[in-house]
């Protein structure tokens, strides 16, 4: 079998700050590291692959020191890892990566087909979730999004049987191979990477590809391939506490009927 | 089979990288193995970096490494509770290449110097604890991980895991430190434009200080207090013997606020936003607590070693060296193809020879007096203060009488036999 992961490398978002004045993001503060649910999609198909042999091949869109996040995922016990980079990627919204990240995967898949592709469920740093679906569509293959457990995967049959995660419990679905699936955390526990595998993600250099490379058409990447721009980003204003009534129920209910209907003759 | 290597290096701060660094330039194989999420993750330091000792490594390192700001003038302050003796140097030369030292955040440091390890081939593994040294035949042959399959194995094991040194303990080399071995410092980061820290330190653009108090500043404990100048941070932090901190009772943080709150530090860091708190021990044993160095298939160096001159704040420049000289003495074990502790020995004769260890027995009494001699920092301090306040108070009274008057009251407090012998001890201390 031969499982496709794509990665992205984000700030750690729980040390990012939002400059209140000027509204822009301050990164310079914030490690970079993997998205978490990326390593979760890498835990996966590593176990999948131990279960059916084959391999495992990690793609990342971004900029040189995305290596590190390809590393990572080495450790994590990925075979391969591919870095697509190039100036001309810059700027690119959900679209454009998922155009380029599609012609990733079919180069890389040349001489191996792929059976599956992995994504996390959305990025930590945008919360878009549409470039694992982009990319599902741009290669005309099933998606399984927000999946929380692979209850069988029929490499013969080409089927893979998954539990999706909804509002309010879980859908099973049942899809053909190749399909992209995108993961929750919860579908795996991150297991320690051994000494060994550590040692060879130090050592790993990945494959870098760039636009040339990929033959990508110049008008479906970076700003120009972007649709969608980010005009404002702001901390959203705080909420007021909530106003909590207690004690006896009769006499809370009226509280509560006062208090709304005062409320609302306020606000006409 | 598993992995060997020639050097396994436990712990990326600057005395592991520099031996890694090393190592690695004169062909060795070299994994370092840090436990935290990258080097320098873990590591605190005021601080100040030394430039001739890094450039002894890495030639013109200013021009690449990510660092705060020169350091063109060093302050002094002897500090009452309301007032302060002051003094200093500045000079232009600490403005211009080759530079004096730097102020620096270590976790940007480490993780720039241990990219040049890497670059020089030297293989770093993170997040990862080394458990303890493998022996066979009374020799370290390895180091055992907290990982699956986690065992490695070298030709020479460098110990350079700072202050704590679980390792070196474990082999025997030194016993737990005791708690005037130690020295507790916290610091913390408080975020300022770089205009404002240049017009209240007095500095050209771009330009740093540093100030090193004394007295009141730790609440009377041992101890001593900085203030240092990075780009548009200011680090302030207060460091006390560890045996102190417990048999007085008072919590690191609280000396910290009350440094924060001296009149004579406020205005300094007035409006600072606290954005980094960190705690960590200094190894204050000196000379007498530096333990054996050099066992078979194994070195000692850094803080691990206790090679830290408290007197002068110089420790990471110590364990760099430190670090160069045991990789040096490795490479020449390398070349015989022996890693016994004979074979490692010039290391230690090195380092014996090195101004390090020349310092070090210098001020091998000091804090020890400070400890059993508290009037140094309790008495003395205040009184130069007030002497000076009453020299230099303009209230009629003339200098002689007034002289007279500051000598009278020094004498009231204690004899001049006892007044003398202090003098006596802290000149010896010193010498
Ligand atoms: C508040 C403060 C201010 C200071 N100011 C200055 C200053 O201004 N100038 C100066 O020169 N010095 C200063 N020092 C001292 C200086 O920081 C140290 O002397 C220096 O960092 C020593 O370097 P090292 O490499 O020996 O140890 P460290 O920098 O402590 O590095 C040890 C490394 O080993 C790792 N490690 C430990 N155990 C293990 C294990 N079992 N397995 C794997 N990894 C492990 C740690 O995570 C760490 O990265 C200051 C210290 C403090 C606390």
């Amino acid at each position: 079998m031969h499982i496709i992961v794509c990665v992205k490398q984000v700030p750690d978002t729980t040390e990012v700050r939002i400059d209140p004045e000027t509204n822009t993001l301050d990164r310079s503060s914030a490690p970079a590291i993997i998205n978490p649910y990326d390593s979760h999609a890498v835990e996966e198909a590593v176990r999948l692959k131990e279960q059916f042999g084959g391999k495992v091949s990690v793609i990342s869109m971004g900029p040189f020191s995305a290596v590190e996040a390809i590393k990572k995922c080495i450790a994590l016990g990925a075979d391969d890892g591919y870095l697509l980079s190039d100036k001309k990627f810059a700027g690119s919204d959900t679209l454009a990566t998922s155009y380029i990240l599609a012609l990733g995967i079919m180069k890389v898949c040349q001489r191996k087909p792929y059976d599956l592709i992995f994504c996390g469920k959305q990025a930590i740093d945008g919360d878009t979730a549409q470039v694992g679906p982009g990319i599902a569509r741009r290669l005309g293959i099933p998606q399984l999004t927000y999946v929380k457990n692979i209850s069988s995967v029929n490499p013969e049959q080409k089927e893979v049987k998954v539990h999706r995660k909804l509002d309010e419990g879980y859908e099973v679905v049942t899809a053909k191979m190749p399909c992209l699936i995108t993961v929750e955390k919860e579908i795996n526990q991150l297991r320690y990477s051994s000494l060994p595998d550590m040692l060879r993600a130090a050592r790993y250099q990945p494959s870098i590809y760039g636009a040339l490379d990929l033959n990508a058409d110049p008008l479906m990447m970076g700003l120009k391939g972007s649709p969608t721009s980010v005009l404002k980003i702001f901390v959203p204003t705080q909420r007021g506490q909530g106003e909590i009534l207690s004690g006896d129920g009769q006499i809370v209910v009226n509280q509560l009927i006062n208090g709304l209907s005062s409320r609302l003759a306020q606000n006409i | 089979m598993p992995d060997k290597f020639d050097a396994i290096v436990v712990g990326a701060g600057v005395a592991g990288l520099a031996a890694a660094y090393k190592m690695a330039q004169e062909g060795l194989s070299v994994v370092v193995i840090e436990r935290g999420d990258y080097p320098g993750a873990k590591n605190v330091m005021g601080g100040v970096l030394y430039r001739a000792m890094t450039e002894e490594l890495i030639p013109e390192f200013w021009r690449e490494a990510p660092l705060q700001r020169p350091v063109v003038e060093q302050r002094f302050w002897l500090m009452d509770s309301q007032s302060a003796v002051t003094t200093g140097y500045k000079t232009k030369e600490w403005a211009m290449e080759p530079y004096n030292c730097f102020t620096v955040f270590r976790s940007q440091f480490d993780q720039w110097f241990a990219r040049k390890c890497t670059e020089a081939g030297v293989v770093i593994i993170n997040e990862t604890l080394v458990e303890s040294c493998i022996m066979e035949n009374d020799r370290v042959v390895g180091v055992r991980t907290g990982r699956p399959e986690g065992d490695l194995y070298a030709n020479v094991v460098v110990l350079a895991d700072g202050v704590n040194s679980m390792l070196s303990r474990q082999l025997g080399f030194h016993k737990e430190w005791e708690p005037r071995q130690v020295a507790l410092a916290v610091m913390e980061e408080l975020k300022l434009p770089s205009e404002v820290i240049e017009e209240r330190f007095n500095l050209d653009p771009g330009m740093g200080a540093t100030i090193e108090i004394y007295g009141d500043s730790t609440l009377g404990l041992v101890g001593t207090a900085f203030i240092y100048t990075n780009k548009e941070h200011i680090s302030i932090g207060v460091g006390t013997l560890l045996s102190q901190v417990r048999q007085l009772k008072v919590r690191p943080y609280e000396l910290l606020e009350y440094l924060k709150s001296h009149p004579m530090v406020r205005p300094l860091i007035k409006k600072g936003e606290p954005v980094e708190y960190y705690a960590h021990l200094v190894p204050e044993g000196g000379y007498k607590a530096i333990p054996k160095l050099v066992g078979n298939g194994v070195v000692v160096v850094g803080d691990a070693a206790q090679l830290v001159n408290g007197m002068h704040r110089e420790g990471s420049n110590l364990a760099m060296i430190s670090g160069r000289l045991a990789a040096e003495a490795i490479i020449m074990a390398y070349k015989i193809g022996s890693f016994e502790a004979r074979d490692l020995s010039p290391y230690e004769e090195n380092l014996r020879n090195s101004f390090v260890m020349k310092d070090l027995k210098k001020y091998k009494n000091a804090s020890h007096l400070l400890e059993v001699n508290p009037q140094y920092l309790n008495e003395y301090i205040p009184a130069t203060n007030m002497a000076l306040h009453e020299m230099l108070t303009v209230d009629g009274m003339s200098k002689q009488e007034k002289q007279k008057a500051i000598i009278k009251r020094a004498l009231s407090r204690k004899s001049l036999f006892s007044l003398g012998k202090d003098v006596y001890k802290a000149w010896k201390a010193m010498k």
